[in-house]
């Protein structure tokens, strides 16, 4: 546990360390964010209501998908580093430590995400909520489970992430399906048009898949749209994606250290 | 000035032979690339699922937007994509290295890289834009047909002079490249939409400072023979060449003066 | 007296740095970088850099090859201001960074000096003499077609050296050349630079923190501390000023206890092998080997002048030397 915090720490540190790249970053989101809210404005003045989300809560979505995208790490280096790793052959190194791999980056992992919910998150979706109308949940019991969500979402992306990485244990080229995977990512997780957006049925299948618990699912909560209208299947659901997807990178990295133990890197 | 462009033939030839090696993996990133990017046009499908216009233009008009602006954003991105890792050529000292050769800084700079994995944004952008030439409801005639080129050599131009302007930030803050990007991958997303629906300020930061209004929204009213809804002036859809090619000038005065501010790494 | 091909006249260089204070005040500081140095070098020697970290010896050699421009006083490199005709100086002369490569990492040698033939426009024929030349005393030709990116440092120091000098530059400033090389490479380096000043009459910089570069290469040299040129003379007179001490060196039969004789003392002792430093003008050598022999057996005797390196940390200990004449 110790470890673990001190891990934590340093994901935390080596992004503070570049505030003025938090600051640049902060602005990109924040003037992306008006973008999307201006372009959702236009289709709301002709509905009051798509898939459920009515203007305010598709206000709360632009900013929300905006701040969560650092926090669940949309993009950025932590898509291909461990891959990277794998294709030198240094990962043989971090092999070898007495500390399992899949838990020492989880544990840099969620420091990362802290940094970013406290600098990039947080006063990104203060500015959106300022400047506009937007859905504030008033129910304690909806901002907890909105928090829940949101560190569920994290370790789901966390498990995704670390599973396309390990692909170059078995791929000449990981920059191909690191791309692949952001596309699917950016599509199916309701990062680039809320999922609620999609045609029915597509909607609700999109809603349903691991994608949509990096980021849709805590979105959803917050604007009270729960998958099936109860809050509570939804993190269940979530919840049970994060652990087959952390399983399944297990296996998956056991089956790449034997690849690697069997033809010497 | 021919000499100059063989020698930035020469450059970025030898960058693309080396990049020529890899060809499965070049062949997969120009793919990535290609269905990467052309998720901002699902997002336009998306919306137009649920609405049948945005302020008064259809989705073949708005594709039509789009295909204009992601040519050339696209071009924009092979020639000079790499300014993004401008900082980085700062930091570790490649640009030093750079103005000890008797060659135009800035030539160099644009010569350093040619990454042709972004051929794959081009493809999307001429396959949306065939299909909303196709589908849109134009009045062809020589002009209208003359002008979809030129807004695309036009586009380039500009977003190429916006960039360059914009990078020269890293000559004083060497770690703020991303808030370049909130105006050239930003201002790309917005050229896709009719200018209308956003915010006044907005709309004249686009017209006045950045005049990224000039890459699609000029030239398809001239195309769509749309009316202009602002009330600007009615030459304003023709004007896109002249304000390209004052873009790049200004540019290249800006570059010029944050050269000699150039401070060096590790002094 | 030939005519002076880099003139430096009072130039500074100063940086705006902010200083954090406190949680969230800074407070902006000039720092002078150079402070006001002042030479000249004459076309056809080769002039030794040198100074500890920080300095301002790369912030010099990068205002003379036009990459800063300086704040204050004056420059001229070949007749031209560096930083307002960049480009025209930059014909002129060749730089070696020895940290950085100025080679194209994923192409042949070959390839790389192709490309550069067309940056500088140097005519193909003279091109290839020059190639023809620098190959032949570099030994180039086994790795002219390896990619720069699986040379080892020895070889891509032997490309570099050859990229910064195909086009016939009057000048070449070299940035460490011979850091993180072996010494048979250090060796092929410093003959090459002292054939290339011989034969072609090339004006020779070269900044490095390898004072061996400087006693085999170097006529003179220029120390800078601080900003400040601090020392500007030939190797010997420094020697003279500053290392007045010798060494000798000692091999008794079997190890002793440190020696004590008058006018010298002991400065290191490593088994039967000891050290004894003493000043030129208090003792001689033989008084002292008699001296030592009256007191232990003798095996073998050796006479060490101070080492340059050991001159110069004192200069910089002591901040400021007397310059000299």
């Amino acid at each position: 546990m110790r470890l673990d915090w001190e891990l934590a720490r340093r994901g935390y540190r080596r992004y503070a360390a570049y505030p003025g790249a938090t600051a640049a970053g902060l602005f990109t989101n924040v003037f992306f964010g008006l973008l999307i809210a201006y372009i959702l404005l236009a289709v709301y003045d002709q509905r009051t209501d798509v898939g459920g989300y009515d203007v305010g809560d598709a206000l709360a979505y632009v900013w929300l998908a905006q701040g969560l995208l650092a926090v669940v790490a949309s993009y950025g280096p932590s898509w291909s580093e461990l891959a990277l790793r794998v294709r030198t052959g240094d990962v043989a190194t971090d092999l070898y430590r007495p500390v399992d791999l899949q838990r020492a980056l989880f544990a840099q992992d969620v420091g990362r995400a802290g940094y970013q919910a406290l600098w990039r998150a947080a006063p990104q979706f203060l500015l959106g909520a300022a400047l506009f109308d937007i859905t504030v949940p008033t129910d304690v019991l909806r901002w907890l489970a909105f928090g829940v969500s949101v560190c569920i979402a994290i370790a789901v992306s966390f498990a995704i992430r670390f599973l396309v990485n390990l692909t170059a244990f078995w791929l000449l080229d990981y920059r191909g399906p690191m791309m692949l995977a952001l596309t699917v990512t950016h599509l199916f997780s309701g990062l680039i048009v809320p999922l609620a957006f999609f045609p029915e049925p597509f909607g609700d299948l999109l809603r349903a898949l691991p994608f949509a618990a990096m980021l849709q699912t805590p979105i959803d909560i917050w604007v009270g749209e729960p998958l099936g209208g109860s809050t509570a299947g939804a993190l269940v659901l979530q919840a049970a994606w994060a652990l087959a997807l952390v399983l399944a990178g297990r296996l998956a990295l056991a089956a790449g250290t034997r690849k690697l133990v069997v033809q010497g890197g | 000035m021919a000499e100059l462009g063989r020698i930035y033939l020469r450059l970025i030839g030898a960058r693309a032979r080396s990049q020529l090696e890899y060809r499965a993996s070049l062949a997969l990133q120009i793919v990535g690339s290609a269905l990467l990017t052309l998720l901002d046009f699902v997002m336009i499908l998306v919306l137009f699922e649920n609405v049948p216009e945005l302020d008064g233009w259809s989705v073949q008009e708005v594709a039509l937007l789009y295909g204009i602006a992601g040519i050339s954003f696209a071009l924009t991105d092979l020639i000079v994509g790499h300014l993004d890792l401008f900082p980085q050529m700062i930091r570790d000292g490649t640009f030093d290295q750079i103005l000890v050769r008797p060659l135009p800084s800035l030539l160099q700079v644009i010569a350093s890289d040619f990454s042709l994995r972004r051929i794959g944004k081009v493809l999307q952008g001429v396959a949306v834009l065939t299909v909303a030439l196709a589908a849109a409801d134009i009045d062809w005639t020589l002009g209208r047909a003359v002008m979809v080129p030129l807004a695309i050599v036009s586009g380039v131009l500009i977003y190429t002079g916006v960039w360059i302007a914009l990078a020269t930030i890293a000559f004083w803050i060497v770690d703020a490249i991303e808030f370049v990007n909130a105006f050239t991958y930003g201002g790309n997303f917005l050229s896709a939409y009719p200018i209308t629906i956003f915010g006044r300020w907005l709309r004249n930061l686009v017209l006045f400072v950045i005049p990224i209004a000039f890459v699609a929204y000029f030239p398809a009213l001239y195309i769509l023979d749309r009316p202009d809804e602002l009330g600007l002036p009615d030459g304003l859809r023709y004007a896109s060449p002249f304000v390209a090619v004052l873009t790049v000038l200004v540019a290249r005065v800006v570059w010029e003066n944050a050269v000699r501010h150039y401070r060096s790494a590790g002094g | 007296m030939a005519e002076p091909v880099i003139q430096v006249e009072g130039v500074e260089k100063r940086f705006v740095v902010r200083v954090k204070r406190g949680l969230l005040r800074r407070e902006r500081r000039e720092v002078a970088a150079v402070d006001g140095i002042g030479f000249e070098i004459e076309r056809g020697t080769i002039v030794g850099y040198l100074g500890p970290n920080g300095a301002g010896k790369s912030t010099t050699v990068k205002m003379l090859t036009g990459i800063l421009v300086p704040s204050g006083g004056r420059i001229r490199v070949a007749g031209l201001d560096p930083s307002r005709r960049r480009v025209e100086l930059a014909r002129r002369i060749g730089v070696v960074f020895g940290q950085r490569s100025q080679l194209w990492w994923d192409l042949p040698l070959r390839d790389s000096f192709d490309l550069l033939r067309h940056i500088y426009r140097v005519p193909a024929a003279r091109h290839r003499e020059n190639l023809d030349r620098f190959t032949d005393v570099l030994a180039l030709a086994p790795f002219l077609d390896t990619p720069v990116r699986q040379l080892s440092l020895g070889q891509r120091m032997r490309g570099e050296l050859t990229a910064a000098l195909l086009h016939d530059p009057e000048i070449v400033f070299l940035d460490e050349p011979t850091i993180g090389l072996d010494v048979v490479a250090k060796a092929a380096v410093r003959d090459f630079l002292g054939e290339v000043n011989r034969e072609r009459g090339v004006t020779v910089l070269l900044t490095t923190h390898d004072l061996a570069d400087i006693e085999r290469l170097c006529s003179r040299l220029l120390i800078i501390d601080h900003g400040h040129l601090i020392w500007d003379g030939g190797l010997d007179e420094l020697r003279r000023q500053h290392g007045p001490e010798r060494t000798l060196v000692v091999d008794l039969e079997e190890a002793a206890p440190p020696l004590e004789l008058p006018g010298a003392r002991v400065v290191k002792v490593e088994g039967p092998r000891q050290w004894l430093a003493f000043r030129r003008d208090e003792t001689s050598a033989a008084e002292l080997i008699a001296a030592v022999a009256a007191q232990a057996r003798l095996l073998d005797v050796a006479i060490e002048e101070t080492e340059i390196e050991e001159i110069v940390r004192r200069i910089y200990a002591a901040g400021v030397a007397p310059r000299a004449t």
